[in-house]
């Protein structure tokens, strides 16, 4: 079985340009959703407890709500269903600092009038905590940027390093907005999930990138668009595949892998389908955009196959004692 | 040939891992169980030395005869008028014998001690330190299987406990842990006791005593003296008893050797005076005392119930808390959550596992089955690997395990869609096979290079249930790389010549 042909090329580089601007459009509409709604941040980062209940019959959400209301310490509290009908997840943004009598347990006394329930997650987590995650988090992502940044500038050139970071800030921003648009709360996992999609899509786009390097190298073609068709035609049933697969599990893990990761899988589900999109018709593109020149880079291979065999000389001459 | 047997012994210790019964352990949020961040204030326990050492100057003076006069305490400070002039020598010597003090002595004989702040620095960590013992012992009694109690940074403290299957079993732990368990002997101040309804807390301070309540009825006070006889810290052993008269559980309490030497001595100069037995800054009881009392042991009586009386008695012999600790985070899963995450998280797995195998077979054919043998021992290694290095997992370590499951797949297309480019080319097979592994080397590599570097950041900066995500996203990506580039690799090695003879491409690679 085939999806696409492969002796077949395909003209990307000629539609760059719509490519690019419908990319902007995107990423634009996600910063404004990020700036004016804003990230919905969860207690990991933002402090707060969250209280899951399973009742025994349909969880009644309104005498919840009411009984919650009555007592100030709850009164900012939002009561919402999860998953089920009998199960809700109460969120208060307040925490407790006691050990023996923490937040959780006075909730499990106010709520016992509204019927038979277990409790069955308590996450308290204090602000000075939250504040530290936050600060991890941030520095976790930058650091992931920067190593990329030096090892594929290490591995290729300064312009492939520039347009796979492009295209991962465009990758992360489009699954931020998506998180935005559809109110996930943002905690850890969310986290983990971003960067999931950075080694992800970078994935993808270094396979692209590995295909033009290869296609500059070895080919006697001169136009940069001509390479860049090709590479990418030839690793699109690859791309398309890998990402199927994986578009495939990320999937079931949504569907079946239960309510507590589902903000997971949605971020995932997202990233893996920008991921994509951006390796087949962005990440070449900005390459092209940043006026990468294949005349420059083969001098350079050249200069450093020159140099390297000059080496291997000069060590064989030492070698042989003739220096 | 060599590494297709690699591939396939890689994945033996797993087998013998599971038969074995040595599984991988399961995070908290799969088996349910209570996870908490604790910090300990650690400035209390500064206050508490010096409120021991005032207690050691007491005895010292009185033992010796040495007259002193308003010993008090305010916060991190201890201060005290000497009378007589003679006696300094003797009570500096004695003060010089006890390392980290700041003394400083006013001109009038007024003497104003502090800790130094090297001292102060390793009070504070002792008092981590030894809230972490202390914590661990307490856990130990409780009775609960394999109990964790770590230092996490300076001031810091993680306590994990699986297996907890209740609320109220859950909220007990918690009492058991942050019980301070501060037993004091006191003196009660009999010339003034009279006045302790009128007297405010400033005023009582003032004549260096404190007001205390009783502990079933707060409307009873007691005026004690602010200094103790003797504190928690002497107590050898406690256990639970059951009154003779009443039936109700009461907890008796042994003395260290000195500890009874500085009872005894007391009790005997102080008969008809009362004693009142103060825990965690309530008075329990405040018996008279009729005659001294040597032996070194005690008792306290309250309205206890079994529970509590037993959490008292492990508090006790634990030792106090040097501190007073409080929460800073806590996660705790019900076990019924735990087992439905598994559920859930297993079925996502098979369900994923099973597309991309049948997807491959349709797709690639023959080399579709050779990829799904390497997915396959892919899912061993992990799992091998993780038991292994006793690595726990959790549900977004599952999430890893699901995810790798996609993207294993990864180095095995890039490789086939090499082969059939070159098949394409019309190369033979030999040739096609030996020059796609080649030419895919450096995409697998460079691909799964970075990943790996992102997970990495992702372990090093993550927390808990993250960490175990990072790790099974790396193994995962190294085992895809081992056995697709050495296992698939020989696989095709052994099994060239029968393809080579077939001629069926498409039987073999899905191509025509």
């Amino acid at each position: 079985m085939e999806i696409f042909k492969s002796n077949k090329t395909y003209n990307f580089m000629g539609k760059r340009l719509p490519f690019l601007g419908f990319s902007t459009i995107l990423v634009l509409a996600s910063f404004i959703l990020l700036f004016t709604k804003g990230l919905n941040l969860g207690i990991d980062f933002s402090g707060g407890t969250l209280v899951q209940v399973q009742y025994e019959k349909a969880a009644p959400i309104k005498e919840i709500r009411n009984t919650l209301s009555k007592n100030i310490q709850f009164e900012k509290s939002v009561v919402t269903e999860f998953g089920t009908p009998e199960e809700v997840i109460i969120k208060i943004p307040t925490t407790s600092t006691s050990i023996e009598k923490d937040i959780g347990d006075e909730i499990r006394s106010i709520l016992k009038p509204t019927g038979d329930f277990t409790i069955r997650r308590v996450d308290i987590v204090g602000p000075k905590v939250g504040g530290a995650l936050q600060e991890k988090g941030i520095m976790a992502l930058s650091l992931a940027l920067l190593v990329i940044l030096i090892y594929v500038s290490f591995r290729f050139e300064w312009r492939f390093a520039i347009a796979s970071i492009l295209a991962l800030i465009h990758d992360i921003s489009i699954a931020l907005g998506a998180i935005v648009l559809f109110s996930v709360d943002v905690n850890l996992d969310i986290l983990a999930a971003i960067l999931t999609i950075l080694g992800y899509s970078l994935n993808d786009t270094i396979i692209v990138f590995d295909r033009i390097r290869e296609g500059v190298t070895t080919s006697k073609e001169n136009e940069l668009n001509k390479v860049v068709n090709e590479s990418v035609s030839n690793t699109l049933s690859r791309t398309t595949l890998t990402s199927l697969t994986t578009f495939f599990v990320v999937l079931t893990l949504y569907l079946f892998g239960g309510e507590i990761i589902n903000g997971f899988s949605f971020t995932l589900l997202v990233g893996i389908v920008v991921g994509t999109y951006s390796s087949i018709f962005v990440a070449a593109s900005f390459l092209v955009q940043l006026n990468f020149s294949i005349a420059n880079y083969r001098e350079n291979e050249a200069l450093k196959e020159k140099r390297s065999k000059e080496k291997d000389k000069l060590r064989a001459q030492f070698e042989q004692g003739t220096v | 040939m060599l590494v297709t047997i690699f591939g396939i012994v890689f994945s033996i210790p797993s087998f013998l891992q599971t038969n074995d019964g040595k599984k991988i352990s399961l995070g908290l949020d799969l088996q349910g169980g209570l996870h908490m961040l604790l910090g300990v204030e650690t400035q209390k326990a500064v206050e508490g030395k010096i409120k021991s050492l005032a207690a050691t100057v007491k005895y010292y003076t009185d033992n010796e005869d040495i007259l002193i006069e308003d010993l008090t305490i305010e916060k991190d400070e201890l201060n005290f008028i000497l009378l007589d002039s003679d006696e300094s020598p003797k009570l500096d010597t004695m003060l010089a014998e006890i390392k980290g003090l700041d003394i400083n002595k006013g001109s009038d004989l007024t003497y104003t001690i502090r800790l130094t702040p090297i001292e102060i620095e390793i009070v504070k960590d002792m008092a981590v330190g030894q809230a972490v013992e202390t914590i661990r012992n307490r856990l130990d009694q409780f009775g609960l299987a394999e109990p964790s109690v770590t230092r996490q940074g300076k001031v810091d403290i993680v306590v994990e406990l699986p297996g907890i299957k209740t609320p109220e079993e859950e909220q007990r732990a918690r009492e058991l842990i942050a019980k301070p368990a501060n037993l004091e002997l006191m003196e009660v101040d009999e010339l003034k006791a009279d006045q302790v309804y009128n007297l405010t807390d400033e005023e009582a301070q003032e004549m260096g005593n404190l007001i205390l309540e009783d502990t079933n009825d707060p409307q009873i006070k007691y005026l004690v003296k602010q200094i103790p006889i003797l504190t928690g810290s002497q107590v050898v052993d406690a256990k639970v008893a059951f009154d003779q008269q009443t039936n109700s559980p009461i907890i008796n309490f042994t003395l260290s050797t000195f500890g009874a030497k500085v009872f005894g001595d007391f009790t005997a100069r102080s008969i008809g005076k009362r004693l009142a037995v103060v825990l965690d800054g309530k008075v329990f009881s405040a018996p008279s005392i009729r005659e001294r009392i040597g032996g070194g042991s005690g008792q306290i009586s309250g309205n206890f119930t079994v529970n509590e009386a037993g959490n008292v008695a492990i508090a006790l012999r634990s030792g106090a808390l040097p501190a007073p600790v409080i929460m800073l985070e806590k996660r705790s899963v019900g076990p019924s959550l735990g087992a439905d995450s598994i559920k859930a998280s297993m079925i996502a797995l098979i369900s994923g596992f099973l597309l991309v195998v049948i997807f491959m077979v349709v797709y690639y054919r023959r080399a579709g089955m050779i990829s799904n043998i390497a997915l396959i021992t892919n899912l061993f290694i992990i799992i091998a690997v993780m038991a292994m290095f006793g690595a726990t997992l959790t549900l977004p370590g599952m999430a890893g395990i699901v995810l790798t499951v996609g993207m294993a797949v990864d180095a095995n297309v890039i490789i086939n869609e090499r082969i059939r480019e070159l098949l394409k080319q019309g190369k033979s097979v030999h040739k096609a096979v030996e020059d796609g592994y080649k030419n895919a080397m450096s995409a697998i590599l460079d691909a799964n290079i970075t990943t790996l570097l992102v997970a990495v950041i992702l372990y090093v900066y993550g927390t808990g249930p993250i960490k175990g995500f990072a790790i099974t996203i790396s193994i995962g990506i190294l085992a895809s790389m081992i056995t697709a580039i050495l296992g698939t690799h020989g696989i095709y090695e052994a099994l060239l010549s029968k393809i080579t003879k077939d001629k069926n491409l498409k039987k073999w690679f899905g191509v025509n």
